[in-house]
């Protein structure tokens, strides 16, 4: 029974989308768009490309939150590496609003990349090394982030410009298809270039292997003379980064200012993501893509002025989603065997 | 009381007396290096919460809700449970119990409160029967489903009292219809209101009272009864649970419902006691503070209460810290989260301060079993 409901899954999971891609050509290339509100919603070129710009914050939080718990981390934190990398970002951009505007984003990313990285070294710090629930260890970053971000936040700071898009020639001038994925800012590009990468990463090369091993079966991985620990510091850390990445996307892409508390439950929703997609870099970009048109539905609904449906209760579609989707899947989804576990050499401690 | 039971007792105090120590001196070199002064910010805290009898009813009024936030978290932490969702769970208690304080004018005081208070004591308990329900029938992490329920709670408040907009939305039904464009309640009738114990202008109310007579009964039904005793066990170790018999799923969705009619009661008393009305505003982080004061408390109720206290008095002198040295309160937080490392992670303490560890250390449980199995 749970076999045979395996296998035709893909088989859905592929219908739908051929039906999405069919009914959003439909809509956007043909007059039928033109007549009809819902049919905009659902499948309009603005619907869209809310999607992936909602989508892209998640699918980064996700993939931190594989790299993480791929290696046996446990990582609850993602909203509070997330809400650090933007609130870096913010800071390191306010601070050089008089460069040009291109290196003062760079400097901006790589705040949130090194600020994101130094919470996973201390996710992994507390986690491995003091041996703290790797739950609790992830309450305290997303604590600790929210605390140190309102109290060194100036609120008059204000920064100046964003990443805008880059059209790729030749391929932005595809009908719809090209004005959704090809006209894109940088960061939005490096996100789904990063799920191919780190997919790659993860089940074609030794690191991979490596870094799996110690999530699975890290008795086995440290007989093999793998350094299980090195392992989750290094993936933390590359997770704590990607996380970062997410919040400066926030910042420097999306928003183009800091907010208190602007990540919202993002770093959450990711890890639902990450949970749908069953621990698969490609499965929890999906993920990721779904959520982020429920929010683009809830956005596109306002925007309609659909007033039938209070707007609180449009809002709520992400996190029920969220909810259901966590609670659908689960169960058929599997879980690195080690995660959460404080792994100890032979013979002593440290 | 023989030398060996305070002998466990000082054991149990001293993991968290220095965590506190220590988190009050990593803030102040917080403080010292972006350039504030921790001596005068200090010294404002103290001031604002115990510097005279206005600061004492400020630090009891803010202690009140986090006592049965902290139990809330305590309570689902012995069952293993990680409760994220005690904001979620006060914010419905709070819309609920409004709703029955704003209706029923004319209902005497004695079934008015009474009932009032456990209105939002069942709206927390159907908000913690969710996260426990999918946990248990789907595996869902009660983490995930509790952070979500949270938003949830805090948009469908936000609808209960929405004042409408102008493109003819219609006000939610617990709108005050007197406040134009404000969303609010109006305010509860006397009859639902828990009394002051002293008025204006220290308003402190029996709340407290409540608060701690509740957190004496949780006391009890952890270590004294069969239902304690039965979740301390599946906590501890699930599947022995399960081979003696316990029914582990039962006590998972027991566990979360306690958990959330503590925090749900927390939202009731906060309103009919205090604000007597309910705005999106009012809603704060007592919720989220509450991991931090289950945490401190060892997960023990009376240790709960100790260390409610102190975070209340943290949070009652911030104000007046802002205010006496231009520190800002968010300062606060910072200290809170860095108590929790210090609590949560009591290797470094025993590191810096180098104390061994006692060999009949009880270990705290693990909460990272995965992703719901």
């Amino acid at each position: 029974m749970g076999k045979r409901r395996v296998r035709i899954t893909p088989y859905i999971i592929g219908g739908l989308i051929v039906i999405f891609v069919v009914m959003a050509l439909l809509v956007n290339a043909t007059p039928l768009g033109a007549s009809n509100v819902w049919l905009r919603v659902f499948f309009g070129i603005s619907a869209l490309n809310f999607t992936l710009r909602a989508s892209v914050p998640l699918i980064l939080g996700a993939m931190s939150g594989i790299l993480c718990e791929r290696t046996g981390i446990i990582n609850i934190g993602i909203e509070g590496m997330m809400l650090a990398g933007a609130f870096a970002a913010f800071v390191a951009k306010t601070g050089t609003n008089d460069w040009p505007l291109m290196n003062s984003l760079l400097f901006g990313v790589a705040a949130a990349l090194a600020v994101g990285g130094a919470m996973g070294w201390l996710h992994a710090l507390f986690s491995i090394r003091y041996r703290m629930d790797q739950i609790i260890s992830g309450t305290v970053l997303i604590i600790l982030a929210t605390g140190v971000s309102s109290y060194l936040f100036n609120r008059d700071a204000v920064a100046e410009g964003k990443f805008g898009s880059i059209a790729i020639p030749g391929l932005s001038q595809i009908p719809v298809l090209g004005e959704v994925l090809f006209s894109n800012p940088p960061l939005t590009y490096t996100a789904l270039i990063l799920v191919v990468v780190i997919h790659i990463a993860l089940f074609y090369t030794k690191w991979g292997l490596r870094s799996r091993a110690c999530g699975e079966h890290p008795r086995a991985a440290d007989t093999v003379g793998i350094n299980v620990n090195r392992f989750r510091y290094m993936n933390t850390i590359i997770g704590g980064m990607l996380a970062g990445l997410a919040g400066g996307f926030l910042v420097l892409e999306a928003v183009g200012q800091f907010q208190e508390g602007m990540t919202a439950g993002r770093g959450f929703i990711s890890l639902a993501a990450m949970i749908f997609g069953n621990w698969m870099p490609f499965g929890a970009m999906g993920a990721a893509l779904l959520f982020g048109y429920t929010q683009a539905l809830q956005n596109e609904l306002l925007l309609a002025g659909v007033t039938t449906v209070p707007r609180q209760f449009v809002s709520m579609i992400p996190y029920v989603v969220t909810i259901v989707a966590v609670s659908g899947f689960v169960g058929r989804v599997r879980a690195p065997a080690a995660e959460g576990k404080v792994y100890e050499t032979e013979g002593g401690s440290e | 009381m023989n030398v060996s039971s305070l002998r466990r007792i000082g054991q149990m105090l001293l993991i968290p007396i220095l965590a506190v120590f220590s988190a009050l001196i990593v803030g102040a070199l917080v403080m010292w290096i972006f350039g504030d002064d921790p001596l005068a910010a200090y010294r404002g805290l103290l001031d604002g919460a115990f510097g005279s009898a206005r600061a004492w009813s400020t630090t009891i009024r803010k202690m009140t809700p986090l006592i049965l936030t902290g139990l809330s978290v305590a309570v689902a932490f012995k069952a293993g449970l990680f409760n994220i969702g005690a904001s979620g769970q006060f914010i419905i208690g709070t819309v609920c119990s409004v709703a029955v304080g704003v209706n029923f004018e004319g209902l005497p005081a004695v079934i008015h409160l009474p009932l009032a208070l456990l209105a939002g004591i069942a709206g927390g308990m159907m908000w913690g029967f969710i996260p426990g329900a999918l946990k248990v029938f789907t595996g869902a992490h009660e983490v995930i489903v509790t952070i979500m329920l949270n938003y949830v709670a805090s948009l469908f408040a936000g609808w209960t009292v929405y004042a409408g907009g102008t493109q003819g939305q219609t006000p939610g039904p617990l709108w005050d219809a007197t406040a134009g464009p404000i969303s609010r309640t109006p305010e509860v009738f006397l009859n639902a209101r828990i009394p002051w114990i002293f008025g204006d202008p220290y308003r402190v109310h029996w709340g407290v009272a409540l608060a701690l007579a509740v957190a004496i009964l949780m006391w009890w039904v952890i270590f004294k009864t069969t239902l304690g005793f039965a979740t301390r066990t599946v906590g501890a170790n699930n599947k022995a649970a399960r081979y003696a018999g316990i029914n582990v799923k039962w006590i998972t969705i027991l566990t979360m419902m306690i958990a959330g009619g503590l925090a749900g009661l927390a939202g009731a008393i906060e309103t009919l006691g205090l604000n007597h009305r309910f705005a999106p505003e009012f809603t704060g982080s007592v919720g989220f503070d509450g991991i931090t004061v289950a945490l401190l408390g060892q997960t023990n109720p009376i240790g709960v209460v100790l260390s409610a206290f102190l975070l209340g008095a943290l949070d009652a002198g911030g104000a007046r810290m802002q205010f006496n040295s231009g520190v800002s309160a968010d300062i606060i937080q910072i200290i809170q989260a860095l108590v929790l490392i210090f609590v949560a992670a009591p290797t470094i303490i025993r590191q810096i301060y180098r104390i061994r560890k006692p060999s009949d250390q009880v270990e705290t449980t693990v909460f990272s079993s995965g992703w719901g199995r």
